[in-house]
């Protein structure tokens, strides 16, 4: 299949590429830039007039929910939201169920994935088996079967020797470890950042302190160790602060924020919306710009979606027994440019910052479009405006506190490996 | 999103959930309304006819006999009919989730819940998914808020001070784990008391509590200095365990309210607490039974004001 596409803004952040280019596709790589090779037949030419063309994006936290919570979503139905979304890689975290502590379940998973022939996928094996916080996981069996990193996802890891030793396993081997820093007896039973919201509506708080008490401890035993950090979510601008004196002293540490928490603060929740009940909480508002600021340094390194899809049964409780997470696959993109757009920064920064940076905190040659590599691309209109609604979403979770609202920004056409895996001509303005 | 949930568009009481939001004149209006009905409670036949032929399911998925009692008692002397129903024994165990359980009773032709639950905002789940006739008054939820007793309190102030606009009011406790405490807060700054304290050990009171309005004490000879009326909430005996006090015995050295620490307030000072009482824990007995409290009155307009609440939500 050849592909040409024409008349796209083509922004590639890796190359320092931003403008009006033509891009060639055959055998699944990106063949050439501006000018077609000799003997150029395409099989198929798509107008991009108006359209940005960039790399796939890449999502460092989307739920799947398979195995064991078909229920809430399908891989069916989060692939296709992906793809829909622009994403053409993303990151499960282990928290399935069995847990992803088994090199038979990841084979299966990866499997069943590339089936459907969408987005690709990059486990997260478990760091611990069933996710305990107990045993160590067989690390370097799981890396062979797919796993890209290691995890705790949102299990507490309360014996700090476990941790220590699971950090120095896995840099044995040079494994990263991505964790989400939260000190579980400070966050126990809690559902809501510990200020005035949290105080004046009656819910169990969760402080600042569980956050960064929990960054300190992973920072100091990542410098001991050696292992490679990934911190996942980041909600507090004391945490902040600390990666950021951490990466100035030249700890390998990377981190990303949800996309949720750049734009959403505690004040959100309302009257219990349980839509806005999400872990890491919403926190302060001087939280939330702290967290913009830090993305826009470089202190943060990506966004990611937290894509959490949730059956309705489960939000329809009261907040603190409803499950936390937001569906989010399809959110990435139109709220990342959301934050650009109000903080003024360049279109090429944001996307860099949801394709070049979490490709290199995966380790992976991707996320950018140079002849001879993979082409994952994303086609989208940055000026389509649409609102947020169940029937909007393709992803089998409806949950998000930005249900009813309009949003700018809509994949148009995504490629993987050179193939167009999904399209919404209807959206193109010149299709 | 953020409009007052409980509102109709007329800007009315459409449900009671909590006292946070409402107008001075609404909650004066609950409170004018209840003096009408305490004289009722004095005759003979003590029922008037505002509900006749409605109603009223008394929806406790938390265990309680005061509230709900008060409730029965409010509504029957309404006129209304009065079912009540304890969830946590029943369908909660079997699986069913709250709007579950509220659809089913209000398709038995419910025009009113009372619901009282063990986590915060249920209430305003339930006023979310009810028919718009269906009315909801708010007898508890979680930590959150308790307005009827909020607004009994504020009965009770009102009779015995008259007005709010002098008044120093010391609340004194578990403010952390207090839906009262917080509905009385709401209340009390809204209908323009000049100072509302809170008194407690750190470990009792929420984080940037002072955001609602409240001055902070950690010890009773300043929080209570020339007080006129004193406050106290109920210490649950399960807060002794997971490290937020060592003992009954040092909370009641420091923060019970006996006849020594009560005369930091002044002379006249009212003792007020909304039940069940934990004698020797938060309060002692010659206080809870002595001239300055009002707790026995408490109840009685308890009653009053919820026959004030009911029939202004129903009686249209």
């Amino acid at each position: 299949m050849k592909i040409h596409i024409k008349n796209g803004r083509l922004i590639d952040p890796s190359n320092g590429i931003d403008a009006v280019q033509d891009l060639f596709i055959a055998a699944g790589k990106v063949l050439a830039i501006g000018q077609a090779p000799q003997d150029f037949h395409a099989n198929r030419t798509i107008d991009a007039t108006g359209l940005v063309i960039c790399p796939g994006l890449i999502d460092l936290s989307a739920r799947l929910r398979e195995p064991g919570f078909e229920y809430k979503a399908t891989l069916e139905s989060e692939m296709h939201a992906a793809v829909a979304g622009g994403v053409t890689s993303l990151v499960c975290p282990p928290d399935t169920d069995p847990p992803l502590d088994e090199p038979g379940l990841v084979e299966m998973l990866k499997h069943r994935a590339k089936s459907l022939n969408q987005a690709r996928v990059f486990p997260l094996g478990a760091l611990t088996q069933k996710l305990q916080g107990v045993q160590l996981t067989e690390m370097a069996e799981l890396h062979d079967a797919g796993c890209i990193a290691f995890s705790q996802a949102d299990a507490p890891l309360t014996d700090t020797l476990v941790l220590a030793r699971a950090m120095a396993y896995a840099a044995t081997f040079g494994f990263g470890v991505w964790l989400r820093p939260q000190d579980a007896f400070l966050a126990k039973s809690g559902v809501a950042h510990d200020g005035e919201v949290a105080t004046r509506l009656g819910l169990a708080p969760i402080p600042s302190c569980a956050e960064t008490i929990a960054v300190s401890t992973i920072l100091l035993l990542a410098r001991e160790s050696g292992a490679r950090v990934h911190l996942c979510r980041l909600s507090t601008r004391e945490a902040i602060a600390m990666v950021a004196a951490a990466k100035e002293q030249g700890l390998p540490v990377t981190c990303d924020v949800a996309v949720n928490h750049l734009h959403l603060c505690e004040i959100d929740i309302g009257f219990f919306d349980s839509n806005s009940h999400l872990m890491p909480p919403l926190r302060g508002l001087r939280d939330r710009d702290a967290l913009r600021q830090a993305l826009r340094d470089g202190i943060i390194d990506a966004v990611c979606s937290d894509h959490t899809p949730v059956d309705e049964d489960a939000k329809l409780l009261p907040f603190a027994e409803a499950e936390a997470g937001a569906t989010g696959l399809e959110l990435l993109l139109p709220l990342t440019l959301k934050w650009a757009t109000e903080m003024k920064i360049p279109l090429a920064a944001a996307i860099a910052r949801i394709t070049r940076h979490p490709a290199r905190i995966l380790g992976l040659d991707a996320g950018h479009l140079t002849p001879g590599h993979a082409a994952d691309l994303c086609l989208f209109d940055p000026e389509r405006a649409w609102k947020v609604e169940a029937k909007a979403l393709k992803s089998q979770g409806k949950n998000t506190p930005f249900l009813g609202l309009e949003l700018q920004g809509k994949a148009v056409y995504t490629l993987v490996d050179g193939h167009v895996v999904y399209e919404n001509a209807g959206v193109a303005r010149h299709a | 999103m953020l409009t007052n949930p409980q509102l109709n568009q007329h800007g009315e009481l459409q449900h009671l959930l909590t006292i946070e939001g409402l107008s001075a004149g609404i909650i004066r209006h609950i409170l004018d309304t209840a003096d009408s009905f305490v004289p009722v409670a004095e005759r003979d036949i003590k029922k008037v006819p505002l509900l006749r032929g409605k109603a009223i399911f008394n929806l406790f998925f938390e265990p309680s006999t005061r509230t709900r009692t008060t409730f029965e008692i409010a509504a029957k002397r309404l006129s209304a009919d009065v079912i009540n129903l304890s969830i946590g024994a029943s369908s909660q165990s079997k699986g069913e989730t709250v709007l579950d359980t509220v659809n089913n009773l209000a398709a038995m032709q419910a025009d009113m819940f009372i619901v009282r639950h063990s986590q915060s905002g249920a209430a305003h789940l339930i006023a979310r998914h009810v028919a718009p006739h269906i009315h909801v008054v708010n007898a508890g939820d979680g930590r959150h808020a308790h307005p009827t007793q909020g607004l009994l309190d504020m009965y009770t102030i009102r009779h015995y001070k008259r007005d709010f606009h002098e008044l120093r009011v010391a609340i004194v406790g578990d403010v952390m784990h207090s839906r009262v405490a917080r509905s009385q807060i709401h209340a009390l700054t809204t209908l323009g008391v000049p100072e509302v304290r809170v008194v407690g050990p750190k470990t009792l009171l929420p984080t940037g509590v002072g955001k609602m309005g409240v001055h902070v004490y950690h010890d009773m000879a300043r929080g209570l200095k020339d007080v006129d009326v004193v406050i106290m909430l109920r210490l649950q005996n399960e807060r002794m365990k997971g490290a937020l006090l060592p003992s009954a015995q040092e909370y009641f050295k420091y923060y019970g309210l006996t006849p020594d620490k009560l005369a930091y307030a002044k002379p006249d000072a009212i003792v007020m607490h909304p039940g069940p009482m934990n004698r020797g824990v938060e309060i002692d007995s010659s206080v809870a039974d002595g001239g300055q409290s009002v707790i026995l009155p408490q109840v009685t307009f308890g009653i009053a004001v919820r026959m004030a609440v009911m029939s202004i939500l129903a009686g249209k």
